[in-house]
């Protein structure tokens, strides 16, 4: 163990993993709240995640973001970030609608549903890793080969963007740390409120604690899950296009292990809880960058599913228990 | 409604012949790759090892229904046992020892059995999405440790691993068995290329498949003889209604232990006698992905029902081999088949007579219902 | 007949700052039917519950048969001799009605996976004690004709029936009945009046929660009436009958339900 490395490096390390934590947290949200809401694990979120990464990628290609800088950059990502929240909105829709709506509608067993999820979650990532074949039967894999190409290797925006580190009291912390720290919170605290105060978030808790009380009560299911799914696939494309920024780097099947992170910090923070989501992606975040630098990078993923069972074994309902319907203070 | 006529035409012949029946069935199996069928021999690749690799899916199948088609627990995490059973035998075999592989194979199951018990004791207390995610996290702790580990050969895996003994002579076995050559319209007995009965050598695949034929014979036998026990009995109380189950006296912890541990020994089993024919592992043979394609095969089946979950197997092991030129687009295929599946028959290819006959009373009752008001009354009392 | 079977002795019940139970006392006597009556949430079924074990006491103690059952496991209550059924039925619905039976006579057995795998003659004894004791039962019921039919399957009555044989093929001294004639008829409740007697003629102790206060009056033996969490009256249906504060309480709402 570096214990050396470890504490000459703590405050570079925890801002790091919180980084790191706050897109597991938005990933999560997308878990936790279908959880909430449909008691089902949805097993294909982490493909809403990876085609948000696409949309910024292809974005930056298409507008030739290497090229500009200042206020057109921004705008550029501006563009990106839409364009991220707008696909994965989509495609956790058509998911819904595909994959999920038969089966809710008819009470099928959560295992059906999850195998479901499972079949759709391949489906979206071959498409993604198949896409310059696809484009192939269009006779366009040459027109589009920016953007089909290198279909099943890293796809990288590298070097579009500067990224400043600045100190702090002797700290050396990178900007993009911050910006996905400050945006995936305060993305956090709007969906909090959201769902605390507005007439769709309070359907949505009423679902979550009673589907059938709720429904006679004039809220519609089929609506009310609909809307879940959206929130879940904009917060995956918030996500994913914080990800782009601090990774640069994206391929078909990047969803997987973040999705499962993802989901460990749902359950680590209580699943179902949004506040709970948050607080499990930080915790795992950091937890995951102070054990790489303890044990070395190669048990990171190792390190994430230790502190799963841990904590479930202390707290069997994560740490700030399970409650999207009662979202008490 | 079909299945069921054959069902019951089935159970209705008197027992010898039911025995009879079945013994020619498993001879037929034991047949196959003899045979060399036209349409079902896979053109490219090896017909004996794909049977193989398809024992070894009805092995894993057979386990993962113990666990989640009558216990009800839901394991994502199965390749984890596949791979202590596969490691055990690697490092006994060949990189830590030199043990004959049928000393090996008891070890590296009873191994899968206490990891089993080691991971379910704490974690079978855990609401059931959380075992989920919990034994998802073992499976990879399991593979990301042999990625690591240089003592279990890190990435780059473990070679030589022992065969199994060979019966007879060693060039030739104790007698030769030809196989059957299809040409157009005809059929020929190809002498050229028999299989030496009982040679595993690394050519001929077929006494491996008959080795792994020989385990799902077996374990289906063990798993008709304890679903219908007690055992079997509380494992399906328990997944019916926790609750009400420990209240009529079943210690539902135990029994769930029981299924984990028991599921566990069979995927070990699986995964020694994959190790001994591959002869080599590391550890991409064990990705998260296949506990999810053994996941499948249970549910496709229908879990719950042995044959259900035995098709279901085959499915997911041969359909991939058989439809080799499409190789690309194997894994979008078979996620598509795997929502359509779920979608339009819930309840899997082939589920549990019980819920086969629920849904065609629920059927009955319905249809009595849409009748008159005495009709209704009549399909209550 | 005076032996004490049961013996619930100041019985607490807290979850979080509601009181469910407040010091409540109560006894059963060998081979008596015990009604336990009250208004809706009284918390009758909160003391059955108590009683199985699927609530921890806050204080006080729980004998059966002299010997405390606090802390117990659910099924080690079952093997002691406390079987129950459930207000709200549950079967287990993908069984057969022999099954579920067999699942309460599989209480008294240790038939376990190897005796199990190689038919040992303890796993075949079990099988055949288990099955006829099962059937016996069903027919004790009267629904015998039903044991292969799924539970799910059953008229709501045959479930109700099928509850208290599964109950009963536990082996128990005592068992507890919660509001078993719930949604009958009256011709129903005559009829489940008489099984509930000849359960106890068989040499169980019954306990029953009943809200139908004919039903209670006419077959039991004593009475106990909670309100609000409390123990207010105690004594034979007579006394029960004519005590101003059950009246007060309970049936003063509905006293022409009493008569």
């Amino acid at each position: 163990m570096n214990f050396e490395f470890f504490f000459n490096n703590l405050p570079e390390l925890t801002i790091t993993g919180l980084a790191f934590g706050a897109i597991y947290a938005l990933i999560a949200l997308g878990y936790t709240m279908v959880y909430g809401v449909l008691q089902l694990i949805n097993f294909a979120h982490s493909e809403v995640f990876m085609y948000g990464t696409f949309a910024t990628l292809w974005t930056v290609i298409a507008l030739n973001a290497a090229d500009a800088n200042g206020i057109k950059l921004i705008a550029i990502l501006i563009v990106a970030l839409f364009a991220s929240m707008a696909l994965s909105a989509l495609i956790a829709l058509a998911l819904e609608r595909v994959a999920y709506r038969r089966l809710i509608e008819r009470d099928a067993p959560r295992l059906i549903a999850l195998i479901s999820a499972i079949g759709a979650s391949f489906v979206l990532a071959e498409l993604m890793g198949l896409r310059d074949r696809i484009a192939g039967w269009f006779g366009l894999e040459d027109d589009l080969s920016e953007y089909v190409g290198k279909a099943r290797i890293n796809n990288s925006m590298a070097g579009t963007l500067e990224k400043p580190r600045f100190d702090v009291a002797g700290v050396a912390i990178s900007s993009i740390d911050i910006i996905v720290i400050v945006a995936a919170i305060g993305m956090m605290v709007l969906l909090d409120q959201f769902v605390r105060r507005s007439r769709l978030g309070k359907g949505i808790r009423a679902t979550a604690q009673d589907p059938e009380t709720a429904s006679l009560m004039g809220v519609n299911p089929t609506r009310t899950i609909q809307v879940t799914f959206l929130i879940g696939g904009l917060m995956a494309g918030v996500a994913a296009f914080l990800y782009m920024l601090k990774i640069d780097t994206t391929k078909y099947d990047v969803g997987f292990l973040l999705g499962v992170k993802a989901f460990t910090a749902a359950v680590l923070g209580g699943i179902g809880n949004l506040r709970g989501a948050l607080l499990g992606g930080l915790v795992l975040g950091v937890a995951e960058n102070w054990g790489q630098a303890l044990f070395g990078g190669e048990w990171r993923d190792v390190i994430a599913f230790v502190l799963l069972v841990l904590i479930l074994l202390v707290r069997p309902t994560g740490l700030l228990g399970e409650s999207l319907g009662k979202a008490r203070a | 409604m079909k299945n069921l006529g054959f069902r019951d035409k089935l159970t209705g012949l008197p027992k010898p012949v039911r025995i009879l029946l079945w013994i020619l069935l498993a001879l037929f199996a034991y047949a196959l790759p003899l045979l060399e069928l036209p349409i079902i021999s896979t053109p490219g690749v090896d017909f004996g090892g794909v049977l193989f690799t398809v024992t070894i899916y009805c092995l894993v199948a057979l386990g993962l229904n113990i666990v989640v088609g009558y216990a009800g627990l839901l394991d994502l995490g199965y390749v984890g046992f596949y791979a202590i059973g596969a490691y055990t035998v690697g490092i006994l075999t060949s990189f830590h020892a030199n043990w004959p592989l049928l000393l090996a194979i008891p070890v590296a199951v009873v191994a899968a059995m206490v990891s089993g018990v080691i991971l379910g004791a704490p974690t079978l207390r855990v609401r059931g999405d959380y075992l989920a995610i919990v034994t998802l996290g073992f499976g990879e702790i399991i593979r990301l440790t042999a990625v690591n580990l240089e003592w279990l050969g890190d990435a780059r895996g473990i070679k030589n691993i022992a065969k199994p003994p060979n019966i007879g002579d060693e060039k030739s076995g104790l007698f030769e068995i030809p196989h059957l050559l299809w040409g157009n319209g005809t059929v020929l007995v190809d002498t050229e290329h028999p299989t030496k009965f009982l040679v595993f050598g690394y050519i001929d695949q077929v006494p491996y498949y008959w080795m792994g034929l020989t385990a799902v014979i077996i374990v289906l036998i063990a798993d008709i003889l304890i679903k219908s026990s007690r055992v079997g009995r509380a494992w399906e109380a328990t997944r019916e209604d926790e609750d009400a189950a420990e209240l009529m006296g079943v210690p539902t912890f135990k029994f769930k232990l029981l299924a984990f541990s028991t599921g566990a020994f069979v995927g070990g089993l699986a995964g020694g006698l994959y190790a001994s024919r591959q002869g080599f592992i590391n550890p991409l043979s064990f990705l998260l992905l296949y506990s999810i394609l053994f996941l499948a095969a249970v549910v496709v089946g229908g879990q719950g029902n042995r044959w259900g979950v035995l098709l279901g197997a085959i499915l997911v092991a041969y359909l991939p081999q058989r439809f080799r030129e499409f190789d690309d687009f194997r894994v979008l295929a078979f996620g598509a088949a795997l929502v359509l599946l779920a979608t339009l028959r819930p309840e899997g290819l082939i589920p549990p007579r019980r819920t086969v006959r629920a849904k065609q009373l629920e059927q009955e009752l319905d249809e009595l219902e849409q009748g008159t008001d005495e009709g209704e009354e009549a399909a209550r009392v | 007949m005076s032996e004490r079977i049961l013996d619930v002795q100041s019985l607490t019940l807290k979850f979080g700052g509601l009181t469910a139970l407040d010091d409540v006392s109560l006894h059963i006597n060998e081979g008596e039917i015990l009604g336990l009556i009250g208004p809706n949430g009284a918390g009758k079924t909160t003391c059955f519950n108590a009683i199985t074990g699927v609530y921890g006491p806050t204080s006080g103690d729980i004998l059966f048969q002299g010997k405390s059952i606090v802390g117990m496991k659910k099924h080690q209550i079952t093997k002691q001799g406390i079987a129950r059924t459930f207000q709200n039925i549950r079967l287990f619905p993908t069984m057969t009605a022999l099954e579920n039976v067999l699942v309460g006579a599989d209480a008294q057995h240790s038939t376990g996976m190897l005796t199990a795998l190689f038919r040992l003659p303890k796993h075949r004894r079990e099988e055949k004690q288990g099955h006829d004791r099962a059937m016996e039962l069903l027919r004790f019921m009267g629904i015998h004709r039903k044991a292969d039919e799924l539970a799910a399957n059953l008229s709501y009555g045959d479930q109700r029936r099928l509850e208290i044989a599964r109950a009963m093929a536990t082996g128990p001294k005592l068992i507890c009945l919660d509001e078993p004639a719930a949604g009958f008829n009256p011709a129903e409740k005559v009829e489940l009046m008489d099984l509930i007697r000849k359960v106890r003629d068989q040499g169980f102790t019954v306990l029953l929660i009943e809200h139908d206060m004919r039903l209670v009056m006419g077959v039991t033996d004593r009475i106990v009436v909670l309100e609000f969490g409390r123990k207010i009256a105690e004594g034979s249906p007579s006394d029960i009958r004519d005590n101003p504060a059950v009246i007060a309480a309970y049936l003063g709402v509905d006293e022409e339900d009493a008569s």
